[in-house]
């Protein structure tokens, strides 16, 4: 124990000479664990909500009942269920503007609710007599209730000026859920007598065959497993996430690998003088690795701190990218628990002990009688190019190889992990070479003696030019993705919402009546019927859309590919649009021929052609509105686009809600829809170029940490050609000039490499994740700004130990001739 | 019947954290009428619900035999229960229903359990004729004068249809309608139909059974009614061979309160005294962790009556969200007879 103690003491020694070194490890360790921890937070957060989600009503088990053309429904059905012996509960759901925020309003039954609901506790007696008695109560999870900015025990009020009734704390309501009573729900929203659906108690399911013997054709049955897509459906998006986490791991730990390599050189003669004390290889590497753990907990710990504040700063973010796009509902409210800590230190000493493990095995082996070298590694250095070499080549065979698997997202992943790594363990190699050219064809000694000792150098800046290099690509290679995909998403919005003005009427009698209004309006241009319906082909959930003849569709629908006369084909023949997603996994071209699944036969349709449809999870297919009609029973008959001149888009949209009020179940205006979509698709990539910024700044700060450890090194290098004659100052600009060198060396490498990641992420992951392909655009101003950023990023790093060095007493320089090492 | 005003009162307070504290039963419920001794009970308007008063029920058990020879039990109970006094229409409509059915056999005990709130037409009572039903439950009259009548329930296990024949007259309980249940003076308002022949069939797991036999109706309307110190109720409806029927009740508190009718062939009622009644567990049978009276001594010494009665499925465990026992029994000794037998608190 006392053996372990003095040599622990004799360790710690290094750490407080030299303060800079530990810094930068534990700096490494904890952004590495604080990035990696973080996405961990976020994915955990999302899953968790997918989860209370689906589970609100049913435990996701349940069958819904919900209208078979859309929109609400009578309440005269729910009863008619329930006098036919079926146990249903009826559900009115709306938002309600509260303050500034919209809140979800969950308009439920409490005496009839499904005892095995996930909002059991407001199931049966207990729960109705407080929600009907005196005020009632409102439900809400607590997160939901700051959100709102009000408190427990408060009435909110809606904008509409009604006063719910007061909030009680229900943690398993939906986040952004108030849930009342039904009677309550109906006030708040206006709408009298309907409801939304009604839920199935799991034990008394109800066949299609029972419920149109009851209610003939007016509701429909959806499935649980309809619904509970969204976990598998978003999954693309978490391993996004998880493969920035990872990266940015991977940075952190090139830091914490290279501050544990210089650590180990600098205490070699402790190591060795410790031995020879008689201290045994095993007690060695015990101290070591308690001193290990020490550095585990402590960066580890500022690590799951660092990690919640960066989960904290995205989460909205991230749960309104998730929303947009899913229509997945994410507490805003961080929850830990002690398992996310645990993986997260698991994390932090599993990565130092990986950094670590070179140093420790060489104290396990080392040769007590040989002589302390603070320097070996620059013999070594041959042969750790050689090895880099061997390492590289076997990456790059992996990324080959990885791409014939690159129909699966690990598949283009594992290329584009691959590649990254091979070329960037290529990048000291690139280096040497490039130094070689150099020193060939310098004139002047100092000149040679610059491009001589860079090669010296590469070694111990290798693993900080590689972490930089890596830090570059995927910002060229992401920033170029992202980039593509916002112009490419806002042309294809632009396109598809040519129409002013979407409405969803309350009911198909509704409609035929707004309809007929319409038609009377001299403002309206056009009605487009957007009748729609589901189906499932395979195991794919696909939306059903109805397009009526119109200009608007034949000169503004993107397409990716068509047959000719595609729109009179569509129109005219049993011909279909099939969204690009679909079409790749149905692996349909123009003029094939695929089922259809309808509420009759399957239905053989041509694709006449295939269009974009970035963003939705599921698959879409248009249909001429008359045949989707014939074919689809069940097609609800309340969507509906207007075309109006553009400055009379308001003055028609409330004419409408004036005219019909409630008998609107939506109304939208569509450059309202445009705007909503663009800020989500920039809040979707917020997350990504937050962890890509960080990235680039984790880099920075591990060429910084190791030009820091280096710069005392340097001195025996510097040394000689000082006691020349060349001046401190000179020879400072020298040093800088070199890491600039190495900066714009792999700067150069990130643009050709960031390409290939942009390539990869629109050719392989996209279409993998998303199902959509982006075309490819090339941004060479970015890379500009990405070569100046380097650039930057190498003269902040070097600046301070090149400082150190211009500013080295000559009575220091000269030491190192005394002290002959 | 009042062990199933317990289990209602018990539903009502929202103060009521454990079941073994009920102190509140006592106080008066404001806003609510309070049943009168002497009120008149008039027939067929009294079938009907009764608004003013906080709780009510419409009650009826059936011991049958099967085809197959053996014995079985049925029971259909609508609940109705005011939530507040304040009440409205529509989903403002402040009172709850819940109806409560199963069936039992030697082997087996079914039931089920349905909730529904007024004012939306998923619940209620019609008068005359009377129909009372929620969900597809129903117990109707095919007339004013509810000589023929049918009764309907299904649970997920069970179900039956059965055809009731009224024999005899409405019988007044208690001191001419008006039912002590404590000495401090808590009551209901409580009349039975005890003269009901039974023809129907009942199911249970998809098999069919056509059955035959007596039923009972119970029907009894209050505000308030428990003492505080009263922990439960052992309640007896007896068909016996001579064709009397005796109603029975003993409430379980600091010091029991018995009460009890002796009903003659034409319906002619003798009220019961306390003292007169006794009423002994004599096997107990164990059940969801509680030890439950299955087999009894029963004597009504005025009239010479000295039987054991005793469960028909000693499990039949009303496992509803106010748990309960109820089932059939048979009886035996000084004379012969069948009948149910209702017990909570334990």
């Amino acid at each position: 124990m006392r053996q372990i103690f003095w040599t622990l003491a004799a360790l710690a020694s290094h750490w407080r000479k030299h303060p800079a070194n530990l810094a930068t490890l534990i700096l490494g360790l904890a952004i590495a664990t604080a990035l990696w921890s973080g996405v961990q937070a976020l994915n955990t957060q999302a899953r968790r909500s997918y989860d209370s989600a689906a589970n609100a009503f049913t435990g996701g088990k349940a069958q819904n009942l919900v209208a078979a053309q859309g929109g609400l429904f009578a309440q005269d059905l729910f009863v008619a269920l329930r006098r036919a012996g079926m146990q249903v509960s009826p559900i009115l759901e709306g938002s309600a503007r509260i303050g500034k925020k919209t809140a979800r309003l969950i308009g439920i039954e409490p005496l009839t609710l499904p005892h095995d609901a996930g909002l059991a506790p407001l199931a049966g007696n207990r729960s109705a007599t407080g929600m009907l008695t005196g005020d009632g109560l409102s439900y809400a999870a607590p997160e939901t209730i700051r959100d709102l900015g009000v408190v427990a025990g408060e009435r909110p009020v809606t904008d509409a000026g009604f006063k719910l009734p007061p909030l009680v704390v229900l943690s398993e309501a939906p986040p952004g859920a108030i849930v009342v009573d039904i009677g309550v729900a109906q006030k708040a929203l206006n709408r009298p007598a309907r409801l939304s659906r009604m839920i199935v108690a799991p034990e008394a399911r109800i066949d299609e065959a029972t419920l149109r013997a009851a209610t003939d054709r007016a509701l429909r049955i959806v499935e649980p497993e309809e619904d509970s897509d969204l976990a598998r459906l978003t999954d693309s998006f978490h391993l996004n996430l998880t493969a920035f986490g990872l990266l940015a791991f991977l940075v952190g730990f090139f830091i914490v690998h290279a501050s544990f390599g210089l650590a180990f050189e600098e205490r070699l003669p402790v190591l060795r003088t410790l031995r020879a004390l008689g201290v045994s290889a095993r007690a060695l590497v015990t101290a070591m690795l308690i001193e290990l753990s020490v550095f585990t907990l402590l960066a580890g710990g500022a690590g799951v701190i660092g990690g919640y504040l960066i989960a904290v700063a995205l989460l909205p973010d991230v749960s309104a990218s998730l929303e947009g796009l899913y229509g997945a509902q994410i507490s805003g409210a961080l929850t830990l628990d002690a398992r996310w800590i645990i993986s997260a230190l698991a994390m932090a000493g599993g990565g130092a002990l990986f950094a670590g493990a070179s140093g420790l095995l060489k104290t396990f082996n080392l040769p007590v009688l040989s002589v302390a070298r603070p320097v070996a590694w620059r013999e070594a250095h041959r042969r750790y190019l050689f090895r880099q070499a061997i390492f590289a080549l076997l990456s790059l065979m992996i990324a080959a190889l990885a791409s014939r698997f690159a129909d699966t997202l690990e598949g283009g992943f594992t290329v584009i992990a691959a590649t990254l790594l091979g070329v960037a363990l290529l990048l000291p190699l690139a280096l040497e070479a490039l130094l070689r050219i150099g020193e060939a064809l310098s004139e002047t000694p100092l000149s040679r003696w610059f491009f001589a000792d860079g090669r010296q150098e590469i070694a111990g800046l290798s693993l900080a030019l590689m972490a930089l290099l890596l830090a570059l690509a995927t910002n060229i290679g992401v920033g170029g993705m992202v980039e593509g995909f916002r112009r490419t998403f806002i042309g294809w919005l632009d396109q598809r919402l040519v129409a002013e003005i979407y409405y969803e009427a309350a009911t198909p009698h509704d409609a035929r009546e707004i309809e007929n209004w319409a038609r009377t309006d001299k403002e309206i241009v056009a009605i487009l019927p957007v009748w729609r319906s589901k189906t499932r082909i395979g195991d794919w959930p696909v939306e059903v859309m109805g397009m009526t003849p119109h200009t608007t569709y034949s000169d503004h629908f993107p397409l990716n590919a068509a047959k000719p006369g595609v729109w009179r084909m569509l129109h005219e023949e049993d011909a279909a649009l099939v969204s690009e997603q679909l079409a790749r996994r149905l692996k349909l071209s123009p003029g094939d021929s695929f089922d259809l699944p309808t509420t009759g036969d399957s239905w053989r349709l041509r694709v006449a052609g295939i269009f974009p449809d970035y963003g939705n999870p599921k698959g879409q297919i248009r249909l001429d509105h008359t045949r989707l009609a014939q074919h689809f029973a069940d097609a609800s008959g309340v969507h509906y686009s207007l075309r109006v001149a553009h400055e009379a888009t308001t003055r028609v949209m409330t004419r409408l809600q004036e005219t019909f009020g409630a008998r609107i179940a939506r109304i939208v205006d569509q450059a309202e829809v445009k705007k909503i979509s663009t800020e989500i698709f920039e809040r979707t990539f917020t997350v990504t170029s937050a962890l890509n910024t960080l990235t680039l700044v984790v880099s920075a700060i591990a060429l910084f940490a190791s030009l820091l450890t280096l710069s005392n090194l340097r001195l025996a290098h510097v040394a000689p050609v000082w006691a020349i004659g060349v001046t401190r100052a000179r020879l400072a600009t020298l040093e800088l000039l070199r890491i600039l060198v190495f900066a714009a060396g792999a700067a150069l490498i990130a643009i050709p490499l960031g390409l290939f990641m942009t390539w990869a992420l629109v050719d392989i992951v996209n279409v993998v994740a998303f199902g959509w392909r982006l075309p490819m655009h090339i941004f060479p101003r970015h890379w500009l700004t990405v070569f100046a950023t380097a650039q930057v990023a190498a003269l902040v790093a070097g600046l301070a130990p090149v400082r150190r060095l211009a500013r080295t007493a000559p009575a220091e320089l000269l030491k190192v001739f005394a002290n002959e090492r | 019947m009042n062990v199933r005003l317990f289990a209602l009162l018990l539903i009502l307070s929202p103060v009521v954290a454990n079941a073994a504290d009920y102190g509140w039963l006592g106080e008066a419920a404001p806003g609510y009428a309070t049943p009168k001794p002497g009120a008149p009970i008039l027939f067929p308007q009294d079938h009907a619900a009764h608004p003013g008063f906080r709780t009510e029920w419409w009650y009826l058990t059936a011991n049958l035999t099967g085809d197959d020879g053996k014995s079985y039990g049925a029971q259909w109970t609508l609940f109705r229960y005011s939530l507040e006094a304040r009440d409205g229409s529509g989903w403002d409509n402040r009172t709850a229903w819940m109806g409560h059915a199963a069936v039992t056999s030697a082997t087996e005990h079914v039931f089920a359990q349905t909730m529904a709130r007024g004012g939306v037409d998923l619940a209620g009572v019609d008068n005359p004729p009377f129909r009372a039903f929620i969900d597809d439950w129903f117990f109707e009259a095919r007339d004013a004068q509810f000589t023929n009548s049918r009764l309907h329930a299904r649970g997920a296990r069970f179900s039956y249809t059965l055809d009731l024949t009224r024999y005899g007259p409405f019988v007044l309980q208690g001191d001419k309608g008006y039912s002590r249940k404590a000495g401090e003076g808590q009551a209901s308002h409580y009349y039975s139909q005890p003269f009901f022949s039974v023809d129907g069939a009942v199911t249970i797991d998809g098999k069919k059974i056509h059955v035959t036999g007596r039923g009972w109706m119970d029907r009894e309307w209050s505000s308030q009614t428990m003492a505080p110190d009263q922990k439960g109720w052992d309640w007896f409806s007896l068909h016996l061979a001579s064709g009397d029927r005796l109603m029975l009740f003993r409430l379980r508190g600091a010091q029991d309160y018995r009460s009890g009718n002796w009903i003659a062939p034409d319906g002619g009622v003798t009220q019961l005294a306390g003292e007169d009644i006794v009423v002994d567990p004599l096997d107990h049978t164990s059940l969801e962790g509680r030890a439950l009276p299955t087999r009894w001594r029963v004597k009504v010494k005025s009239r010479n009556l000295d039987v054991v009665a005793a469960a028909l499925n000693p499990k039949s465990w009303m496992g509803t969200d106010f748990p309960y026992w109820e089932g059939p029994i048979a009886v035996s000794g000084s004379t012969r007879g069948e009948g149910y037998l209702e017990m909570t608190g334990y």
